[in-house]
């Protein structure tokens, strides 16, 4: 078997323990929680019997570890229960989530991580510069204010006072009819810009870290000697670059994909964040639990992406 | 290729006419404050909200409310049944007469049938229609009934387990959904909430889960004053009290359920109508009257209910509340004539006080249970801090425990005597007095424990007990109000609980919104609300 293939085959199994691992303590934390899980939909004056038999066709009268295998047995064969509020299946309302959410974390990486390497080049390019001390204190800026705040300010003045974008939601008529033309187009400007801001500050400063590193090495100095051009001289740095700054890209792209209960709920962007604030709220433990574990996978599956492509841009990252 | 050209004139001729048609579109957009669209099949998720919003638009009651008035309190009126008796001889059973020619919105009729049927969906678990989303949510209004009949085409019969006079108000929160739509749709209420049928003044259009409804006017309606003047309802959800603002601001939506109070002047100045009334809610501490609860004397209750500047609160809440006289509002029906005034006293609390043994070495001290946040609990954190200091004023050390709204509920359900509340004496549990039960009677009657009843503390007076049962079994609505009124007199005289303020419901509306009369009530009438570009 090819070493990669063989690679990729351990990794995958690794994820494994990693799920059974992340599955078990979102259950644990969810029961740990206060409150009972079907406060919200135990009617006022509710009779013991009638609140039992609740309990039962919820399955929450059996014991937590019999109530966790249940879980992963049905989840493992695409079942991941009904919303206790809405009686719907969990999957069909994940799935258009997480898909809203996908839509909104592009655009976000589009700005913030094309953003972020425009930046951290410039400013590492030119370190020590008033370029580079305006590019750095803009990424701090941007790693320290809170997004959800950036959010509203961004909805006051584009919104309120410009009136040039909306202030809410994914579309007029909803994410249904969401398409790459200008009248949904617009609904994602404000809510990107506020998800693409951490992320952007954040790839700066280590691109830029990245970059001063790579320009002092001696290969640099010997590409310059030997009479390459500028252009040629940084596909090496970039490259040299490239794994350290994939493996934060990763994790930000996780986070993202991960969505945003703030951004999300400032926006109404129906995404996997508006929904987990909704079932936090509802106390709807089969959506929070299923919602986590499909976001618990994404970042799974993008660190062994993010591992596998940096061995593709740096063969020195042996992976046997 | 004449005639494909001549077409395609027409097609462009028509286009300004199509616009036209669009533009002339009156379409009503409405942000609640519910995280998602409340049910669709019948009865409503989301609580007070999932009733104004796709209750008494999609659906109707055999008895409904009558929302008409700013005035005085709501009223129940004749929805589907045109009129009801109850037997002369035996009190538990009810005879309904049904509305003829009422259509649900997909043409078959409304008749006794659909109200057998209906009842079975909620109450029947080993019928074919039962749902079991709809029996949680409608559990709270049909515990009372016990059986059902149908007499003829038009007459219903209903059962109740006790004699019990509340059953009218019940009904008004019990909807009827359409058997022939189910039946069409396989018998599937996933898919009947998309495209359900009701008998209400609005049909469901669209509907996006988490994201929004759009309902359309029913233009044959039963009750022709009823009619929507506006031709499409939009609901969206928007938890987030800000983006509601904004989005009114930006123009994207008409009209905002609960606006922050600190976004009222702005939203003034931008020329937004703010709306406001008074309706069934209370902000209340109901109390324990357990054995280690200093307010099981009535000197205490009376000195925490005399200690309290309601005033000032509301103008801590921008005058978006109103102080409260007892449970209920004054000039409610049931307000009656309370002899003790919740006036803000701190002199005569701390008389009370020192008659009952406490003074300033020796304060009164008591722990709260209370929620950050919640459905109709207002601004808790700054209200709970300022009802501290004022008691603190007058001699009340008082404590809290904070928890999660959820899980105050939950300790609200188990009752003052459950292990979990021990060293409790008191739970800030908004409440509402919509009905006689929530409101006085079950809340008073010793009776009427939680969780069956809303007596969390123990209360135990068998005056209160007569005037309960009296209020249950007085089936003449006249009468009724008066002896609700008395119970109502005489708990405010037993500061069975402490009163704070009155919610004033606030909604901010654009100004295009015309029409629309608030009602003091949970629901709300959207049917005479137009949109005046």
């Amino acid at each position: 078997m090819p070493p990669v293939l063989f690679y990729l085959l351990r990794r995958v199994l690794y994820t494994l323990p990693i799920a059974v691992g992340v599955s078990m303590v979102c259950f644990a934390l969810i029961h740990l929680a206060p409150g009972d899980p079907l406060s919200a939909v135990i009617p006022e004056g509710a009779s013991q019997e009638v609140i039992a038999q609740l309990k039962a066709s919820y399955g929450f009268d059996k014991p937590l570890p019999v109530q966790y295998l249940n879980w992963v047995w049905r989840a493992l064969h695409g079942d991941f229960g009904l919303s206790i509020m809405t009686r719907r299946p969990v999957l069909s309302e994940v799935g258009p989530a997480v898909l809203n959410t996908l839509i909104l974390a592009a655009a976000a990486v589009v700005l913030g991580f094309g953003l972020g390497i425009l930046f951290g080049l410039i400013a590492g390019y030119w370190s020590g510069s008033w370029i580079d001390r305006a590019v750095t204190s803009l990424a701090v800026t941007g790693v320290s204010v809170p997004h959800y705040w950036l959010g509203m300010v961004l909805v006051v003045i584009f919104a309120v006072n410009l009136g040039m974008l909306p202030a809410t939601g994914m579309g007029t008529k909803g994410s249904r009819t969401f398409a790459l033309d200008w009248d949904s187009l617009r609904f994602l400007i404000l809510p990107a810009c506020a998800m693409s801001v951490i992320p952007a500050g954040i790839i700066a400063r280590s691109v830029r870290g990245t970059v001063i590193e790579v320009l002092k090495q001696d290969f640099v100095q010997t590409l310059h000697a030997k009479g390459l051009g500028p252009a040629r001289v940084f596909v090496h740095v970039a490259k040299n670059a490239a794994p350290t700054v994939l493996a934060i890209m990763g994790l930000q792209l996780a986070q993202l994909l991960g969505g945003s209960i703030l951004v999300e709920t400032v926006f109404s962007w129906p995404g996997t964040g508006f929904l987990l604030n909704n079932a936090i709220f509802q106390r709807d433990l089969p959506i929070l639990q299923g919602t986590i574990l499909v976001l618990s996978m994404f970042f799974v599956a993008i660190n062994l992406v993010v591992d596998l492509a940096q061995s593709a841009f740096d063969p020195r990252i042996k992976r046997t | 290729m004449r005639t494909i050209r001549s077409a395609c004139c027409a097609a462009v001729m028509m286009l300004p006419l199509l616009a036209t048609h669009a533009l002339a579109e009156k379409v009503l957009r409405v942000a609640m404050t519910a995280g998602d669209v409340p049910l669709t099949t019948g009865q409503p998720s989301q609580g007070g909200e999932g009733l104004r919003f796709m209750g008494v638009t999609l659906y109707d009651g055999l008895v409904n409310w009558d929302l008409s008035s700013y005035e005085k309190a709501a009223v129940l009126k004749p929805g589907l049944a045109e009129s009801w008796t109850v037997d002369e001889a035996d009190k538990t059973l009810w005879t309904f007469k049904l509305r003829k020619g009422v259509k649900f919105h997909d043409g078959s009729e409304f008749t006794a049938d659909a109200v057998v049927w209906n009842f079975e969906k909620l109450m029947r678990r080993d019928a074919p229609q039962f749902d079991q989303a709809q029996a949680i949510q409608g559990a709270l209004y049909y515990g009372t009934i016990e059986s059902w009949k149908k007499i003829d085409d038009y007459t219903v019969q209903i059962k109740t387990k006790k004699p019990d006079s509340v059953l009218p108000y019940n009904l008004a929160n019990i909807y009827f959904s359409s058997p022939a739509r189910w039946k069409e749709l396989g018998g599937d209420w996933t898919k009947f909430a998309s495209k359900p049928s009701g008998t209400g003044p609005w049909m469901l259009d669209i509907l996006v889960p988490r994201e929004r409804a759009e309902l359309l006017k029913n233009p044959n309606y039963w009750d022709p004053k009823r009619i929507p003047k506006s031709d499409r309802l939009v609901l969206l959800p928007m938890p987030d009290a800000n983006t509601r603002v904004a989005a009114l601001l930006s123009g994207q939506i008409d009209w905002v359920e609960a606006p922050p109070p600190d976004a009222i002047p702005r939203l003034k100045a931008q020329g937004m109508q703010i709306v406001t009334n008074a309706y069934p809610h209370i902000w209340p501490y109901q109390v324990s009257f357990l054995d280690d609860s200093p307010f099981k004397d009535i000197r205490v209750r009376k000195a925490a209910n005399l200690a309290i500047d309601r005033e000032g609160m509301v103008k801590l809440l921008g005058g978006l509340a109103t102080p409260a006289k007892g449970m209920v509002t004054k000039g409610h029906p049931w307000f009656g004539k309370p002899s003790f005034d919740l006036r803000y006293d701190p002199d005569a609390a701390k008389k009370l006080l020192a008659e009952a043994g406490y003074g300033p070495d020796k304060p009164v001290k008591v722990k709260v249970i209370i929620s950050p946040s919640g459905s109709g609990q207002m601004q808790p954190l700054p209200m709970n801090e300022f009802v501290k200091e004022n008691f603190r004023d007058v001699g009340i050390d008082m404590e809290f425990e904070v928890m999660d709204w959820e899980a105050l509920r939950g300790r609200r359900r188990l009752g003052a005597w459950a292990p979990e509340n021990k060293g409790m004496h008191g739970i800030n549990n908004s409440w509402a007095f919509w009905d006689p039960d929530i409101g006085l009677i079950k809340t008073a009657a010793s009776f009427w424990p939680v969780p069956t009843g809303f007596n969390w503390g123990k209360y135990n007076d068998p005056k209160a007990d007569e005037l309960a049962t009296k209020a249950k079994t007085t089936f003449d609505p006249v009468e009724q109000n008066k002896v609700l009124a008395e119970l109502h007199t005489y708990i405010v005289d037993q500061a069975m609980w402490i009163w704070m303020v009155h919610d004033l419901n606030p909604r901010a509306l654009s100004p295009k919104v015309k029409g629309f009369v608030q009602a003091q009530s949970w629901v709300q009438d959207l049917t005479p609300v137009d949109i005046v570009e």
